[in-house]
């Protein structure tokens, strides 16, 4: 019986009181917050492997951290257990599709890392049902996640426009679109993003369901770390801009070790070929480059994931380089 | 010849009843289900309640099912898709657990089985089981985590499915069970403090759902501890069953605890004995004896109860049927798949409930006056 | 050793005294339970500060801005979350209690069934029993939920059941009566039945005891407590107006609902505790011995009445404690509606501590209503045992 205790114990050990970072290096794997399934963003495969953006972004913090991207636990959270799991340590980063907002910025000791995914709030409903905007939903029967700013923004948008509307509300966001499916609502509402998955991905047919243009807020999703540890917020931070700084570059997962031999001194500078960025962040100078070269850079992974390349077929939209009229914008690496 | 005529004078039986047949298949319907009008009448609703339910979930269960299939769409019909449970029946036992390494979990639940069928067996009761059960636990601990002997490590993260269930029911109650014990003596102290502090925990713990204690666990518990110790999700939800269950365990115990006449105490201390050893040598013996049969039934209800651990998010038995139904393309199979989990529960709960039945039976027969 | 000096017994050393001992474990027991609940508390604080999170229960008047399904209280987004804890705290209520009310009377026919002299029935009852006993609550809720919405049509297709009865996987939509000045009335005037009826059954029992003579109480009961609000209903002319519900939009407006939730919780809670139930109720009759029936068929009572005056008196003290503890169990095992999103206590306060970070004040707050709730219903049905209670002289 003190078997199942002490193996249960393995994984309590008591981390180091520093930060994040030393406690990662030390056990070796990078414990990872991700949703319990949304197509493209994180799902596990028949054999419970996790795929996804969401993942690949843990994926790439992994390979800049460790040379390996697979060095990676990923730990299913509900949008409940997501903010304790973070807090107590459970896990080091949120790759979750969480919105950034003031409230979790500050009540809940957060600290947000760069917007991976500008998105807004959408809805979805059958077509039979003949809907063409937002406004005509008052008395629908809507399904939403709670504990979300999805839950938030559809109780004031409805208020704002004196309209009224049923909640059905269900933990799991995978349970809350299998009700939405199933008829038991008129309206799913979330993430434009994860409607469009959620649509390709889930539904028995897309064909039936349309989501609507309107998007009644803001979205920014973000990585997650703890507050008042800055070293592992940066690593974060400069991990997922390196990835957005590649793509403005022309650096991707294929001619990475040509780029390295570049003469470019940006080029040159990231990729580790002229050492420092490395020991600023307390990584191996080739941090960058094993981001890129073992996952890809920020516009291949979208694309892999959600974009032409994927079921999904989502636009970049917002989600394009700043360069291409976009809000995709890294921070210069120098 | 007179007897003859006497004989004729005696008014043959015939205008009598020839009497009620009371034995054979008519015998038995008139006695059992004809023995009165009111019987009757309930006997038809019964046949018609019958008639209405079964032959539809025949046809839904076996004659229309599809058995085989390669996709959701195939699969619908009028009948049960089984073949979904088919395509899932793996990750519904395991879950997450590695795919290439899922011998392991399945020695695991052979391990767990055997463990408690060799504990019902009574004349295996005595110290070989005290010896077999921590090293039966110790290879599920291997088995399961690995690390050791060439098994690749695999964190509580990915331990999923029926072993996850039984591990939490199985060491949730072994754990309990000490603890419980103190509850109970507890409880019955003479000491004012003592017998508070366990009444205050014991009825806290009663008066509140095992879902709060499991939010607890999970949401609370990593705040009271020193800023960088952490216990992960599968230690906790352990240790929330492990508090729920003593609780109703030392309730269990306490009754045997009462139901030990006063003179064997005095005995005891008439022969010089301390608490503990009175406590170890004479009260626990004969107490725990006594409550085996609701133990048993306590025991059920924690296995039963290990279900709740999907709220917390973690992948039970039914928490993975219930991510196997999410599978988009398979849609729609939910009859099917909670009928096959009901099976597998209804199976363990059904053979312990018999058990503690047979042996209330068994152990009572020597109080029997 | 053998001599023995039968002397005054002297005060035994300090540490022998078992007063002594007795004060000093329970000091040491105090002050280690104290200082391991100081140290939980003092992790807490210092770790709520580190992490900058909010502490107190500030946020109840805080506007909760999220919406609820279904409330029997009026309740919108601009509400408190003091408000959306309330509407939660109703729905539990409400459910448990209906709950308790039908699982008892499913447990009862249940029990009786399993115990009759029909084979049949007594072995349909003992394999529902059997079955539903034996499958967790929690995977019975996601059957019934899944029944509940998975084969009803759409609203727009709805089942017209009856006349203004619409089943749908919106739920069961039926006609309620608009409120009425008469319907008050007519409450006074069933009270005032009851009254009635429980002092004639007083005066009617005097009176058998005295003459020997019996009075049909029941039937007057009855009629007491129907006929006064049939006479008041007649005196205010009929006043029976229907709010029918009709499909408008997305939905069905007018009427009142019973969403999918609501029935699959319900008939979670009812069935499964209704198991629990029979076998309590069979075993109370069971543990009257069969001697008391025998002696009542020799008194000449019928069997309806060897059942009500002789069997259910004396079988009710064995069943009252265990069902206590079933409905309490019931009250707990509500809680689990939030697996398929009733909007419970648990769910709401789950909401609310997503939204605001307060865990501890959240849980917190759950379990304090639980207690209470637990304890009152111990209270009551402890009283009711004390009155049903074997009175020895």
């Amino acid at each position: 019986m003190a078997a199942g205790l002490a193996a249960a114990l393995g994984s309590a050990v008591p981390a180091s009181a520093g930060p994040t970072l030393d406690k990662v290096k030390q056990a070796g794997a990078i414990s990872c917050g991700v949703p319990t399934g949304i197509p493209g963003f994180a799902q596990p495969d028949n054999q419970g492997k996790y795929t996804g953006f969401d993942v690949d972004i843990c994926r790439a913090i992994s390979a800049a951290v460790f040379g390996d991207p697979d060095k990676v636990k990923y730990v299913p959270l509900t949008a409940q257990q997501r903010f304790t799991a973070l807090q107590s340590g459970e896990v080091d980063i949120l790759s979750n599709n969480t919105t950034w907002t003031l409230l979790r910025d500050t009540t809940l000791g957060l600290n947000f890392g760069p917007v991976v995914f500008y998105d807004g709030q959408g809805f979805m409903v059958p077509k039979k049902l003949n809907v063409k905007t937002a406004k005509e939903l008052n008395g629908a029967t809507i399904c939403v996640q709670p504990g979300t700013t999805t839950e938030l923004n559809l109780a004031d948008y409805f208020r704002g426009n004196k309209m009224e509307f049923k909640p059905v509300v269900i933990e799991k966001i995978d349970e809350v679109y299998a009700a939405f499916f199933s008829g038991r609502c008129d309206v799913m509402t979330g993430d434009g993003s994860a409607l469009a998955a959620q649509r390709i991905g889930r539904a028995p047919n897309p064909e039936d369901y349309v989501v609507l243009t309107d998007r009644i807020s803001k979205e920014p999703l973000a990585p997650v770390v703890r507050h008042g540890d800055e070293e592992w917020h940066d690593v974060v931070d400069w991990v997922v801009y390196a990835m957005m700084e590649a793509e403005e570059k022309g650096i991707t997962q294929k001619n990475v070790d040509e780029m390295a031999k570049s003469d470019s001194p940006d080029i040159k500078r990231m990729l580790g070929a002229t050492p420092g960025m490395g020991k600023a962040l307390n990584l191996d100078e080739k941090w960058a480059y094993n981001a890129v070269k073992l996952v890809g850079n920020y516009g291949e992974i979208f694309d892999k994931h959600l974009g032409l390349g994927s079921p999904l077929k989502l636009e970049r939209g917002y989600n394009n380089l700043w360069s291409k009229g976009g809000l995709i914008y890294a921070m210069p690496i120098r | 010849m007179a007897d003859i005529d006497i004989a004729e004078e005696i008014p043959l039986p015939a205008q009598q009843r020839p009497p009620v047949v009371t034995s054979g298949v008519i015998g038995w319907l008139r006695a059992n289900l004809f023995n009165s009008v009111f019987n009757t009448i309930l006997t038809i609703l019964a046949v018609y309640l019958l008639v209405l339910t079964v032959p539809p979930l025949i046809r839904w269960a076996f004659i229309d099912a599809v058995w085989d299939a390669p996709n959701g769409q195939a699969c619908r019909g009028e009948g049960a898709c089984w073949a979904f449970i088919g395509e899932k029946w793996r990750f519904i036992f395991f879950g997450r657990f590695p795919y290439d390494a899922q011998w392991r979990p399945l020695f695991v639940v052979v391990i767990i089985i055997g463990l408690v069928l060799a504990s019902c067996d009574r004349r295996l009761w005595g110290r070989r089981l005290v010896l077999l059960w921590p090293a039966g636990l110790v290879m599920v601990g291997v088995l399961m985590s690995g690390g050791v002997f060439g098994l690749r490590y695999v964190p509580s993260e990915y331990w999923s499915g029926l072993p996850l269930t039984l591990i939490l029911a199985v060491v949730g109650m072994l754990f309990a069970f000490p603890f419980a014990i103190l509850l109970a003596l507890g409880r019955r102290s003479n000491l004012p403090a003592v017998r508070v502090v366990s009444v205050a925990y014991i009825e806290l713990v009663r008066g509140v759902p095992l879902i709060t204690v499991l939010f607890m666990a999970s949401v609370m518990l990593p705040l009271f501890l020193p800023e960088g110790v952490t216990i992960d999700k599968l230690l906790r939800a352990q240790v929330a069953f492990i508090l729920f269950a003593a609780a109703y365990l030392a309730e269990v115990i306490r009754g045997g605890l009462q139901a030990i006449p006063k003179g064997q105490i005095e005995a005891a201390d008439a022969l010089g004995l301390g608490y503990w050893r009175r406590t170890r040598l004479i009260v626990l013996p004969q107490a725990l004896a006594m409550v085996i049969p609701p133990l048993v039934n306590n025991f059920i209800g924690a296995f039963k109860n290990t279900s709740l651990v999907l709220i917390i998010g973690l992948f039970d038995l039914l928490n993975t049927a219930n991510t196997a139904l999410t599978d988009s393309n398979w849609q729609g199979f939910a009859s099917e798949t909670y009928v096959f989990v009901a099976a597998i529960y209804f199976c363990f709960c059904f053979f312990m409930s018999r058990y503690s039945q047979r042996l209330e039976r068994t152990l009572n027969r020597g109080h029997r006056r | 050793m053998a001599v023995q000096t039968v002397a005054t017994p002297s005060r035994p050393a300090p540490w022998r005294d078992p007063k002594i001992r007795a004060i000093a474990v329970q000091v040491v027991f105090v002050a280690v339970l104290a200082a391991f609940v100081a140290f939980l508390v003092h992790n807490t604080i210092v770790n709520l500060r580190r992490q900058n999170i909010a502490t107190g229960f500030g946020f109840l008047d805080r506007e909760a801005a999220f919406g609820i399904g279904e409330s029997l209280i009026p309740y919108s987004p601009a509400d408190t979350y003091a408000r959306a804890f309330l509407v939660g705290l109703v729905n539990t209520l409400y459910v448990s209690a209906l709950g308790i009310v039908l699982a008892t009377l499913l447990g009862t026919v249940m029990g009786l069934a399993r115990l009759s002299s029909n084979w049949l029935v007594a072995k349909l009852a003992a394999i529902y029993v059997e079955t539903f006993r034996n499958i967790p609550l929690a995977l019975q809720l996601l059957f019934w939920w899944a029944l509940l919405r998975g084969s009803a049509p759409p609203p727009r297709e709805a089942w017209e059941l009856l006349p203004g009865v619409f089943i749908s996987n919106r739920g069961i939509t039926f006609p309620v009566p608009f409120a009425e000045a008469a319907y008050f009335w007519m409450a006074i005037a069933f009270a005032a039945g009851l009254v009635v009826a429980f002092a004639v059954r007083r005066w009617a029992k005097r009176r058998q005891e005295r003459t020997g003579q019996q009075f049909p109480t029941g039937w007057a009961g009855l009629g007491l407590a129907l006929g006064l609000p049939a006479i008041v209903f007649l005196g205010y002319g009929l006043p029976l107006r229907l709010d029918v519900p009709a499909l408008r939009g997305f939905n069905f407006a007018g009427g009142t609902a019973m969403s999918p939730e609501f029935g699959a919780l319900l008939i979670g809670l009812v069935v499964y505790t209704g198991t629990f139930i029979a076998e309590i109720v069979r075993a109370g009759i069971l543990a009257v011995s069969w001697g008391q029936s025998e002696a009542a068929m020799a008194l000449g009572l019928r069997s309806g009445q060897r059942m009500r005056l002789v069997v259910l008196p004396q079988a009710l003290r064995v069943i009252i404690p265990p069902m206590t503890s079933e409905y309490l169990s019931l009250t707990k095992n509500s809680s689990l509606a939030v697996i398929i999103g009733y909007p419970d206590l648990v769910s709401i306060a789950n909401t609310t501590l997503n939204q605001t970070g307060q865990a501890v004040e959240g849980i917190a707050m759950i379990m304090a209503v639980y207690l209470a709730i637990s304890l009152l219903i111990s209270l009551f049905m402890n009283l009711y045992n004390r009155a049903v209670a074997l009175v020895e002289r």
